[in-house]
This record gives structure tokens, sequence and C-alpha cells, in this order.
């Protein structure tokens, strides 16, 4: 294999390599074996540590759990998809009143650190009036102001990545400015712009865990209350043990799809090119 | 204003420690995402095995989580003990050279591959095609990327801010026993972050036009 920095090994440095293969694996695994034998040297893997984790009790929450998680990630990025496309529209509307200040929220919202904006709506609306402000509520208004902002930007590169032609063509057959973004661009832009989207909405799921930190009875919120029961020895590694995995698959089951989608969509423009040089043939 | 002023030593404070916690990081990041990103290139399989590994596993685990493990697993390990602010400083380390390594693989790649071919062509050797012909172009192309990574890392240090690390993101909490309005001190610290990450944004702006390759 030739890559930009190395040419195809010849046979000496094919030993060369299986030697530093060797050592990077013995790192590796060093590495990993100082960790486990920290966890078991402290106690971490004794039974009464993870008998907690045994009573079904505990399972009903830790799913209950994982259900706020998912609400919080499922409502948020729906919200700041609705909400990109609608920043996306004031953003290129040929109206300098509404181009300006979208353009000004959008810059806003991406700069202000996503505690800080779930903050300001847990800590500081409430004492305003604004009493109905749950954990629940601050974290999905933070997560879609700003992944609204973000995914904005991400559908505004889709549509400046596509060819001129295809605006000035629809413009040329008499498409009204609605007409071509609904008809043209925003079709072709969100179809090339896929993995990037499913990418940002990793971000969205990987970030409801702040509500952690405001309060919201998510996951983490569930490690830190299971890993303080002294009763069971205070479990707080395998109860974060437990919810990483929960999170961490999560995580890993939707930057899959975006993998998916990614290679689909390479595949995709080929096939499709195919399939019209076929209609072609027949027409 | 009054809420910035007369708390000023707060708000300094605060954000002195978030310029260390991101200067810190940012360098911690900055070596552990070459040795990544490094490893993600390199011609030695287990090599790239390990850096992809590394890099899909911390990308798609939560930064709070990773700090939630530093800040309440690692003083259960026995090991020696240290600071929540270094501690937040591993945990926002190890993120975001996750980001560094995928960063600068993108940029080794946007290397055309007749670059090094012409560079082996006339000779020269491994150091001297990487040190003359590769790095140079690859540095260009990384380093307005670099500075995103560098943000997102600015506003991610606030989450220590849940982890007892008394910095930017900490304000609201050290001022509410002050008794400040709450909604004021966050808009001054969304404000000053603004400003920061402007600043930022505006070497990146510099850099990306100075630096920019034509091909």
């Amino acid at each position: 294999m030739s890559n930009v920095l190395f040419d195809a090994p010849g046979p000496r440095a094919r030993v060369r390599h299986r030697y530093i293969g060797a050592v990077t694996l013995a790192a590796v695994v060093g590495i990993f074996a100082f960790i486990l034998l920290r966890f078991v040297e402290t106690g971490q893997f004794t039974a009464d540590k993870w008998e907690l984790f045994t009573i079904p009790f505990v399972h009903a929450k830790i799913l209950e759990a994982t259900v706020a998680t998912l609400q919080a990630f499922g409502l948020a990025a729906l919200l700041s998809l609705i909400l990109g496309l609608l920043l996306l529209v004031g953003r290129v509307s040929k109206h300098r009143w509404i181009s300006v200040p979208t353009y000004l929220f959008v810059e806003l919202f991406r700069a202000i650190p996503l505690l800080i904006l779930m903050m300001i709506m847990y800590y500081g609306l409430p004492p305003l009036g604004f009493s109905f402000v749950t954990p629940f509520i601050a974290v999905v208004t933070g997560l879609t102001l700003y992944n609204g902002s973000v995914l904005s930007e991400v559908f505004r590169a889709g549509i400046e990545s596509l060819p001129m032609g295809q605006a000035e063509a629809a413009y040329a057959i008499g498409m009204s400015k609605t007409q071509v973004m609904r008809m043209i661009l925003l079709p072709q832009a969100l179809r090339a712009m896929a993995p990037v989207i499913v990418s940002q909405l990793v971000v969205v799921l990987k970030d409801t865990a702040l509500g952690f930190i405001v309060t919201y009875q998510e996951l983490l919120y569930l490690a830190k209350f299971y890993g303080a029961q002294p009763n069971y020895g205070s479990p707080i590694i395998p109860s974060t043990i437990v919810m990483a995995a929960i999170y961490i698959s999560l995580c890993l089951l939707l930057a899959g799809v975006a993998k998916y989608i990614e290679v689909r969509t390479k595949r995709g423009p080929a096939k499709n090119i195919r399939a019209q040089q076929l209609v072609n043939e027949a027409a | 204003m009054d809420t910035l002023l007369n708390n000023l030593d707060v708000f300094v404070d605060g954000f002195a420690l978030t310029i260390q916690v991101f200067l810190w990081s940012a360098l911690f990041a900055l070596i552990l995402g070459t040795v990544v990103g490094a490893m993600r290139v390199s011609p030695v399989a287990p090599m790239r095995a390990v850096g992809t590994g590394y890099v899909n596993l911390v990308r798609n685990t939560p930064l709070t989580l990773l700090m939630f493990f530093f800040a309440f697993g690692y003083p259960k390990l026995d090991l020696p003990s240290v600071s929540y602010t270094t501690l937040s400083i591993f945990a926002l380390s190890l993120y975001s050279a996750t980001y560094v390594a995928e960063t600068l693989r993108a940029g080794i790649n946007t290397v055309p591959l007749g670059q090094a071919e012409a560079a082996r062509a006339i000779g020269l050797t491994f150091g001297q095609s990487m040190s003359q012909i590769l790095m140079p172009q690859a540095f260009r192309a990384v380093i307005p990327p670099m500075m995103s990574v560098f943000i997102a890392l600015l506003k991610n240090t606030t989450v220590a801010a849940g982890f007892s690390v008394a910095e930017a993101g900490a304000i609201r909490a050290t001022l509410s026993e002050r008794g400040e309005p709450a909604i004021v001190v966050l808009l001054w610290v969304a404000l000053l972050f603004v400003l920061l990450v402007a600043i930022l944004s505006f070497v990146q702006r510099k850099l990306e036009n100075g630096l920019k390759v034509l091909r």
C-alpha cells in the first residue's frame, strides 16, 4: 500500500513494520492492563459493587434515564433541523433586514458555549417569571438554538457547493426564488450534506450529557446517584461504566448511520448517472 | 454593568482559569493528537488500528462523561491525587486530541500524491521530502481547521465548571452567593465568551488568508 507519506514497503521495511506493530500493541495492552489493574486493586470488580445493577428496579430506572436522554435528543434534533432550515431561509434572503439579523443570530449562538446557554435557560430565566423552565426545556432549547445555528451553516455550505448552473437553469425555466430553493437546491444540498448532518446529530446526542450539569435526570445523573449509594459500596466507577456503555453505544450507533449514509451517497451519484444513461438509452 | 464591575475579581479569576485550562489542554491535545494522527497515517497496520480505535471511541464519548469519570472515578483509583482543574485538563486533552488527529490526517490527505512521488523521483530522502515538500503544504491546509478545533475547545472548557473547577462557567454559582441576578451574570459570561471566540475567529481568518494554497 502506498500513500502520500510512504512508498510501498520492501522486505526490510515489512520486517521493521512488524516490530513497530508489536511494540505498539504491547504499549496499548500495557496501558489497558495498568488501568484494569488499578480497577482490580481498588476493588472495582468485587461483587458487592456490582450487586446494585442486578436489581430489576435499577434496570427500570436505567431504562427510564436512557429514554430521558433519547427524548431530549430526539426533540432537540428535530427542532434544530427545523430551526436550521428557517435560519437558512433567513440567511439567503435578499432583504438585508432579514439576512443581517439572521447572520448575527447564527454567529452569536454558535459562539456561546452550549452549557452557558443551558444555564441561561435554567438559572437565568425562572427568576424573571419564566417559571415553567424545567431542566428538560433548558436542555432542549439550548441544544436547539446551538445546533440549529450550526446546521443552518451546514445547509448553506451544501447549497454553495452545488454548481451555479443548477440555480441558473432553474431561474431560466421561470422558477421563483422559493421554488428554486425548495425544489432544486435544498434536495441536492441535503443529500450531499446528509453524512455531515447526521454527524452533527451525534454531537446533539453527546451534548445531551450536559443536561447532567443543569440537573436534567438523564444517564449521568443516575450514574452519580447510584455511585453514591453507601449500602452498595458507593460504586461510582461501576455505575460510570454502565452508563458510559449505554451512552457510547448510542453515539456509535448514530455515527455508524452517518458512515453508512456517507458510503451510500458516495456510491449513489455514480449509480444515478448510470441509471440516467439507461433511461436515456431506452428513451 | 454594575454586576460586572462590582464583581470584577470573580470574573477576572474565572476567565483567567478558563484561559489557563484552555492553553494547557490545547498544548496536550496538540501533542497527543499529533501522535494519534501520525498513527492514523502510519504504514504499520496495528498503529493505524489503535489510532482509529482511539479516535472512534473517544469521539463518540460525551465530554461530560469523560470529565465525570475523571472527576468522580479517578480519585477512587488510589493514583497520585491531583486537582480537579488538572483532571479537567486531562479530559479536555483526551477529547480534543481526537479532533486534532482527524484534522492533521485530513490536512495530510489534501497533499496530492504526485507531490510525494515527484519528491521521491528526484531522490529526496524520507526526511527531506517530509520537511521540504509535504509538511509545508499540509501545514497550510491544517491551520484554519485546527483553529476551529481550538474554538470548540475554548467553549468546551465551560464543562469543567460542572465538576468543581472555578472557571468562567462557574462564575454564576459563585455570584449567586453574593445575591447577583443569575441572568445578568450569565449574559456577561456569554458576551465575554463571544468576544474570546471572535478573537480566535479573527486570527483564524487572518491565517487562512495568509496561508491559502492556490491549486
